[in-house]
């Protein structure tokens, strides 16, 4: 292999981004607070979680938008009806279970506060987990209600709610194929509830974590992280329900 | 080992650990790697027969017997569907990109490896899914890769649209919901497990585009996947997404309402960015091996991360470029045409930079960068007509000819195959300690070149002469009748062109275990991968972690002990 050598000698390297010393010697890599050798520490890994949640429900926006635009332009769009050899306009606003879907909403609503409590609960847990150890030092009354438990259950709720509107839905003649507007009525609600079953056996595995003693630390990023997907979940729910009501 | 106890996950033991449900980013890499060198030569098969049939329709083949017209529109499509998705998406990306972002930015390895094997072994099942297509009744599907409605929304649209396009549907959700997991482990590992001094500016270019890849990945492939669903709710339960009233053969659907531009406007929102997804790490490749092999800065390293951020920007916003044939306002068409053009600004900064770095340069020509300068030849060469396709007016005449097939093939197949290519031979001797072959390295080049140029060119100037593209049959048309010399002889530069990669294969596997050992830095580079040890240890660092001092592409440095700067040397090392 051929050898280079500098045709003019200078008496200091410059680099094509200027002098070397110029730059900020070492700081600025992302996770610059590793430590040198080990696994990433509790925050490390917590900060990981959180981003990779926040990089994941990017798609997930993705998915609604594209179900969403599909819904408006389907909308306005009129269909050729060569029965008649006519342009017809043939959306059909679907009558919504209204009431139902609000109790519902009112269920979602509720379990994204018991697992906000939920998460706050193992967050304190997490920080107090040092000081426990200490013989002699008592923490006086640490809550030990199952905000889990609760949201689990509540989240079951509403999907046994949704189960219902749909039941109603097709006693009102509206199926999957009744006709394009009802065709996206069970798409956007069956597309979001199969995300928060997500959410759901995420939790659930937050619950195996506690039988398989696994550290409060890896449970709590769990905990955390399906937290924050839950209040998505929450936001999206509102988000699908305005554009049913309010664009049919 | 010490090294290896604190690493996240210590060196598995067993084989099935080690090699098949691996965690370890570099094996997973490299199951990428080898499922798309499978996919790619599936491919080639069929395209060969393609160009077999185009000249020989009757001909009776050993073992398949004669091509039959809807047998080849599924060899259209499975050719199509297999080479975008299993060959130019999972190479570059899956393959390299999984194997050697974590090297580069000095990481021990993904963000999170339980997600990056799972990813593989969903893009595995839907590998699987789809060549199970071919042999199920009926056969392969007719709809192109494109799966354009109703004739994919039908069961009885065609041989093949039954159980065969149920498959397809479902091996492209599979693929995409792999995507997505692969997409947020390479974002997020790049944002957030940088080595110590790595800050994005100092990152090699080839962690930017696999960045960039990743980005677009996650926000086109959630809307293929939202389009799958919906065909597959058309396909199986009866609604009407994209099918409108109509009978097909002679039989009402009992579809009524749907609109089939829906199905072309979400499909296109994620296949235009697909596009740039198969070609961004081909230049992230290109522009690291023509900066090493020149001994020469890249000429322009921000110019070149901002046209790569622009050209993904835009690429989300010109998919209605595919659809002028489709019937579209012409203000639409306009706009289209202009953001599409607009793409030309930051590819010819990339193609100016690409030059500007070999100019005055004193190249060394080993085989990876004999790629690389492919990879740009056929970019500028493929790109051109890009232009002509952007206009309504010169895209409407040429949209159904042998023009497009051209075009595309240049830019995004064999560009992106040199770009692979050029990945290979630059950093095989990293990933299995040996050296390949330089002799048969340059014999595939110089075949591979000369060969797809040969078959790809004169496509353009079939168009021109109006012979139409996915027809089955067209020896019987009297006015293509003057074209099927030039047919011949692509077919046969299609058989030589496939012959030499026979050569790359045997270069490949015989190097594996035969070939000359490699040293740690046989190319004198300066990124992080060649630091280490050859092929490297499990946690990539063997315990340390590298600090970073300089930027990705120190070469020629005046006044430097050697003519290149690693990125780890400290600044101390040379000051006086």
């Amino acid at each position: 292999m051929a050898s280079f050598t500098p045709t003019v000698p200078t008496p200091h390297p410059t680099t094509s981004r200027g002098r070397r010393d110029d730059l900020p010697p070492v700081v600025g890599g992302g996770d610059g607070g590793r430590p040198d050798s080990g696994e990433p520490d509790y925050g490390a890994r917590l900060r990981r979680a959180r981003l990779g949640l926040a990089i994941a429900l990017t798609p997930i926006v993705m998915l609604f938008v594209a179900f969403t635009s599909a819904y408006i332009v389907r909308q306005g769009l009129p269909t050729f009806d060569p029965n008649t050899n006519t342009v017809v306009h043939d959306w059909t606003p679907v009558p919504l279970p209204t009431v139902l879907f609000l109790i519902n909403t009112c269920v979602l609503l509720l379990s994204s506060v018991t697992i906000e409590f939920a998460r706050r609960q193992l967050a304190r847990q997490v920080a107090l987990e040092p000081v426990q150890s200490i013989p002699g030092v008592s923490l006086g009354t640490e809550s030990r209600f199952p905000w889990l438990g609760l949201t689990i259950i509540l989240g079951l709720g509403f999907l046994a709610g949704q189960w219902l509107a749909w039941r109603e839905l097709a006693a009102r003649g509206f199926y999957v194929a009744t006709g394009p507007s009802s065709s996206f009525v069970y798409l956007l609600t069956g597309g979001h509830a199969v995300h928060l079953l997500g959410g759901i056996i995420a939790l659930l595995a937050a619950g195996a974590a506690v039988v398989l003693h696994r550290p409060l630390a890896s449970r709590r990023i769990i905990v955390d992280v399906t937290a924050w997907y839950w209040h998505f979940m929450a936001l999206l729910w509102i988000y699908i329900l305005a554009l049913l009501e309010f664009a049919r | 080992m010490v090294a290896q106890e604190s690493h996240q996950h210590g060196a598995p033991q067993g084989f099935i650990r080690k090699w098949v449900f691996s965690l370890d980013h570099k094996v997973i890499g490299l199951q990428y790697y080898f499922l798309a060198l499978t996919a790619v030569f599936v491919g080639m098969f069929l395209s060969l027969l393609m160009r077999i049939h185009l000249i020989w329709p009757t001909a009776m083949l050993p073992l398949l017997g004669e091509i039959k017209p809807e047998t080849y529109l599924s060899l259209v499509t499975m050719h199509g569907t297999i080479m975008v998705f299993f060959v130019l998406t999972t190479a570059p990306q899956g393959g390299f990109g999984n194997y050697f972002l974590p090297i580069q930015i000095g990481a021990p390895d993904m963000a999170f490896p339980v997600l990056n094997m799972l990813s593989f072994w969903t893009t595995f099942l839907a590998y699987i899914v789809m060549l199970s297509a071919f042999f199920v009744v009926g056969g392969a599907p007719l709809h192109g890769w494109t799966g354009y409605a109703p004739l994919s929304a039908l069961q009885s649209s065609g041989p093949g649209e039954g159980l065969g396009a149920d498959l397809w549907i479902t091996s492209i959700a599979l693929f995409c919901i792999a995507s997505l997991m692969g997409a947020l482990n390479f974002i997020t590992t790049t944002l957030d497990m940088r080595a110590k001094g790595m800050t994005m500016w100092r990152m090699p270019l080839t962690c930017w585009s696999w960045f960039i890849t990743a980005i677009l990945g996650l926000l086109a492939f959630g809307v293929l996947l939202s389009a799958g669903i919906l065909l597959l709710m058309d396909r199986n339960i009866g609604t009407s997404f994209f099918l409108p009233l109509g009978t097909i053969n002679g039989q009402m659907t009992g579809h009524k309402g749907g609109s089939p531009l829906l199905w072309q406007h979400l499909f296109w929102f994620f296949g235009h960015p697909e596009v740039y997804i198969a070609i961004l790490p081909g230049m992230g490749v290109a522009s690291q091996v023509l900066s090493t092999f020149s001994r020469k800065p890249i000429f322009g390293y921000k110019a070149m991360v901002y046209a790569m951020l622009s050209i993904g920007l835009l690429g989300f916003m010109v998919w209605g470029h595919h659809m002028f044939m489709s019937g579209m306002s012409p203000y639409s068409a306009f706009a289209f045409s202009i953001m599409t053009m607009a793409i030309g600004v930051p590819s010819a900064i990339k193609t100016f930079n690409w030059l500007g770095t070999l100019h005055k340069a004193r190249i060394r020509f080993q085989s990876p960068m004999l790629f690389a300068i492919g990879f740009v030849s056929l970019f500028v060469s493929g790109g051109l007509s890009g232009p002509f396709l952007a206009q309504p007016a010169l895209d409407i005449p040429l949209h159904d000819t042998a023009f497009v097939p051209g075009h595309f093939h240049l830019i995004m197949g064999v560009a992106a195959i040199f770009g692979i290519f050029a990945a290979t031979y630059y950093w095989f001797p990293k990933m299995f300690g040996r050296m390949m072959d330089e002799k048969l390295a340059r014999i595939h080049f110089f075949l591979t070149l000369i060969g797809t140029y040969s078959v790809f060119m004169p496509m353009h100037y079939l168009g021109l002469a109006g012979q139409p593209r996915r027809y089955s049959q067209l020896t019987e048309l009297k006015y293509l009748h003057p074209l099927i010399g030039l047919n011949t002889f692509m077919t046969y530069a299609a058989i030589v062109t496939v012959a030499a990669q026979l050569i790359f294969l045997f270069n490949l596997f015989w190097s594996m275990f035969k070939g000359a050992k490699a040293s740690d830095n046989p190319w004198e580079a300066t990124t992080l991968e060649w630091t280490t040890a050859t092929p490297p240890p499990h946690d990539n660092f063997g315990g340390r972690t590298p600090v970073v001092h300089n930027g990705p592409y120190e070469y020629s440095v005046p006044g430097a002990p050697r003519d290149y700067v690693m990125q780890t040397d400290p600044a101390t090392v040379a000051a006086h």
